[in-house]
């Protein structure tokens, strides 16, 4: 690796001689020295077996659970059926991106289901009749309604200091009331707006797909490459090129078989093909909020509140901006995920079920690998916690099984969730890592 | 305030001038009085050590010059000018920085994170992550903090001893002329308090005022230039170091009176700047 230049880099200030290059090069990252993938890798699987398991026992979770279903029912790995995980888990992980901001603080928000239903009911109320508003506008209203919401229940749990799990769980009662009590007895408001179907039923053209693929792709290439390299030219250490390209190259490869597999035809009678609306919501906001929690100051700071509220306040982050912000944007992305389900079913009626769609998304930003005692998490956790969600539903409906089993083995998965991490963090502990 | 003693300060304020004087600063929590009009100066270039008793308001002193708690009566006076402190970014913009008992730090973000939790460097709205590991880094090294494996660790993995040695660094970081240190060396072993005593001569040696609170008369005796002793609320001697021993420091602490000490001189709470190593 082109690492030598870093030794040209030291601070302006400091005497050129090599002990204090070599000191400066030791406290930056991990040691220059380490350069070789298969260190990098070797390091990386030390950290794995002293506890650090990031989001390894999420993704072999996932390949259990494929090769379960798989085995039982052959349609399990279908184009088709792959793509009807999207949409299937895209609420749970819409809403479970706001909640990882609420979990890393530590806090609990229980009302994000039913404030998403709300959001729903809302947006379809202005869709009806002959007086209809246009999509956007509808849209606008039900998130900045939701956003409210969820503002306003941040108040009350920052400044009146009350406990989040009762002022959301109040949350979770009264927005319930306030749906049943807009749509009526057993109300239902058909959506025959075309765009808003189209956001969790619509796809994009194959073309399109491609586009947007490679265009991804490239896209997170520059970037990686760029911040690799600017880090090089600050005289940080850096990971080595090869660690980098194969990242690089993973993404890539992620986007093109989600593409190919997207671009089959799907359909029955008419050909049904390209990669669902709803997917590019689901990537849209994940970079969206990867991008907020990691290089941003207000996202440094919702890991410094949930990790020691006490030093954030002595370092002079102002705790009630950002705890109010968190549950704001849990209520915004409770209004994102309330469109996209309304969306799903074409309609909002009162058969449908915000109080699992709650406990569901925690339980997918858990299995996904943050932790519900702040501090820890990351935006991605709800992706791949949506999509062991989705993969349980949609298998169980496949092989048959009844809601009840659904439930219990939803139930179990979390659980063992919850205990790798516990077990993942006692070896955490032995070793000194977080 | 008497003038009388030439400032050996090597930086800092002009010469003369303390840095921080306390007048008749109190505190009350309910009924207690906690602070009984505590009178102490500071000086730039000089280590002062705060000793006193469990319970004597050693950390509520600390904490109402940070602007932690403010103050119920008294003054305080920032290079000459009378200055409140109505929180810890006030104190922070005079150049007051706190390594508090408890640490301070969040053990989820690493040490680079840490030491600008609250002042993160930016470029436009990004985060400037090189800068703020560049300049973490070299921090560390001119403080001679040679321990930390890597600036990208989480502070959780760090042992006692460089912990203190982090928050001690975040504390200079920032252009502070007055570093206050609450107890830095209470958990910790003998060569990691060995670490943090060394690190505080430095801070001295660097034109820093150094406010040092410590049980460790030993610790005390080895880094400070002066001692200011606090016993229920009440600041019963600010003496230079060679004027006193450990013995005098016990009796202070625990009785408020030392004949030794008042055998030779008036009370030693006037504090009139009598160093002997000026
Ligand atoms: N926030 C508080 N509320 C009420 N009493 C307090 C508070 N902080 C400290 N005290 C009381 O003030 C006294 C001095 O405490 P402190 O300043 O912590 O002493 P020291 O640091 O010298 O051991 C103690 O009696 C303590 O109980
Ligand atoms: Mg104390």
């Amino acid at each position: 690796m082109a690492d030598t230049e870093q030794t040209t880099q030291t601070s302006p200030g400091a005497e050129d001689e090599p002990a204090e290059i070599a000191r400066l090069a030791a406290l930056t990252a991990t040691p220059v020295a380490v350069d070789s993938f298969a260190d990098y890798a070797r390091g990386w699987w030390t950290r794995v077996r002293s506890g650090d398991t990031g989001s390894l026992p999420v993704v072999i979770g996932l390949i259990i659970l494929s090769i379960i279903f798989q085995s039982q029912n052959h349609h399990f790995l279908t184009a088709r059926n792959l793509t009807n995980l999207i949409p299937q888990g895209a609420e749970y992980m819409l809403l479970a991106l706001g909640i990882i901001f609420v979990l890393l603080l530590g806090e609990i928000d229980l009302s994000v289901g039913f404030v998403g239903y709300l959001g729903g009911i809302i947006m379809a109320e202005l869709l009806k009749g002959p007086h209809a508003h246009s999509w956007w506008i509808a849209c606008l209203a039900c998130i900045g309604v939701t956003t409210a919401i969820g503002i306003v229940q941040g108040l009350f749990i920052t400044i009146l200091g009350l406990p989040s799990f009762i002022v959301t769980l109040a949350g979770y009662l009264g927005w319930q009331g306030v749906a049943l009590l807009i749509l009526g007895n057993g109300g239902t408001v058909p959506i025959q707006n075309h765009v808003v179907n189209d956001f969790a039923g619509g796809e994009l053209t194959p073309t399109a797909g491609w586009i947007v693929a490679i265009v991804g792709s490239l896209l997170f290439a520059g970037v990686t490459l760029f911040g690799a390299e600017r880090r090089r030219r600050s005289g940080l250490a850096v990971p080595p090129r090869s660690l980098t390209l194969f990242k690089i190259g993973l993404v890539a490869a992620a986007a093109i078989v989600v593409t190919i597999i997207c671009n089959r035809n799907r359909g029955a009678a008419i050909a049904v093909r390209g990669i669902p609306w709803v997917a590019l919501i689901i990537v849209g906001a994940l970079a969206l909020w990867t991008f907020v929690l990691t290089k941003l100051r207000f996202g440094r700071y919702v890991y410094a509140v949930g990790g020691n509220a006490e030093a954030a306040r002595r370092a002079g982050v102002n705790l009630v901006v950002v705890r109010t912000t968190v549950f704001g944007i849990a209520g915004l992305m409770a209004g994102v995920a309330g469109i996209v389900a309304a969306s799903r079913l074409e309609s909002v009626s009162t058969s449908s079920d915000g109080g699992t769609a709650v406990l569901y998304c925690i339980a997918a930003a858990v299995i996904g690998g943050t932790s519900l005692f702040g501090g820890r998490g990351k935006a991605m956790h709800a992706l791949l916690g949506g999509l062991v969600i989705a993969a349980i539903y949609n298998g169980m409906g496949l092989l048959g099984l009844s809601s009840g089993t659904q439930y219990v083995v939803t139930a179990l998965v979390l659980l063992a969730a919850v205990a790798v991490d516990a077990v993942a963090r006692r070896g955490r502990a032995n070793a000194g890592v977080v | 305030m008497t003038q009388t003693a030439s400032d050996t300060a090597p930086a800092g304020a002009p010469s003369g001038t303390p840095l921080l004087q306390l007048e008749g600063i109190r505190k009350r929590f309910g009924a207690v009085e906690v602070l009984r009009g505590v009178d102490l100066t500071l000086r730039s270039g000089q280590v002062t050590a705060l000793v006193g008793d469990n319970g004597a308001g050693k950390s509520t002193l600390i904490k109402a010059v940070a602007g932690i708690y403010t103050i119920d009566d008294g003054r305080m006076l920032w290079e000459g000018r009378h200055v409140t402190v109505h929180n810890p970014k006030d104190a922070a913009a005079l150049g007051i920085e706190v390594v508090y008992q408890d640490l301070a730090l969040a053990d989820n973000l690493d040490v680079v994170q840490n030491m600008f939790l609250g002042r993160e460097r930016r470029r436009g709205l990004l985060l400037d992550e090189d800068s703020m590991e560049k300049s973490a880094g070299e921090t560390l090294a001119s403080l001679q903090v040679t321990t930390v494996r890597s600036v990208r660790q989480p502070v959780a993995s760090l042992s006692g001893g460089q912990r203190q040695s982090v928050a001690v660094a975040k504390a200079v970081m920032w252009n502070s002329k007055l570093v206050i240190l609450d107890e830095p060396t209470a958990a910790l072993g003998v060569s990691q308090t060995r670490q943090v005593l060394d690190l505080v001569k430095r801070l001295g040696e660097r034109g820093l005022a150094v406010l040092i609170v410590s049980h460790n008369l030993n610790d005390v005796f080895e880094v400070a230039d002066r001692i200011a002793v606090l016993r229920l609320g009440e600041m019963v001697a600010d003496v230079a170091r060679g004027d006193v021993d450990s013995q005098s420091v016990v009796e202070l602490m625990t009785t408020g009176r030392s004949d030794r000490l008042t055998a030779d001189g008036p009370a030693p709470t006037s504090s009139a700047a009598s160093r002997e190593d000026a």
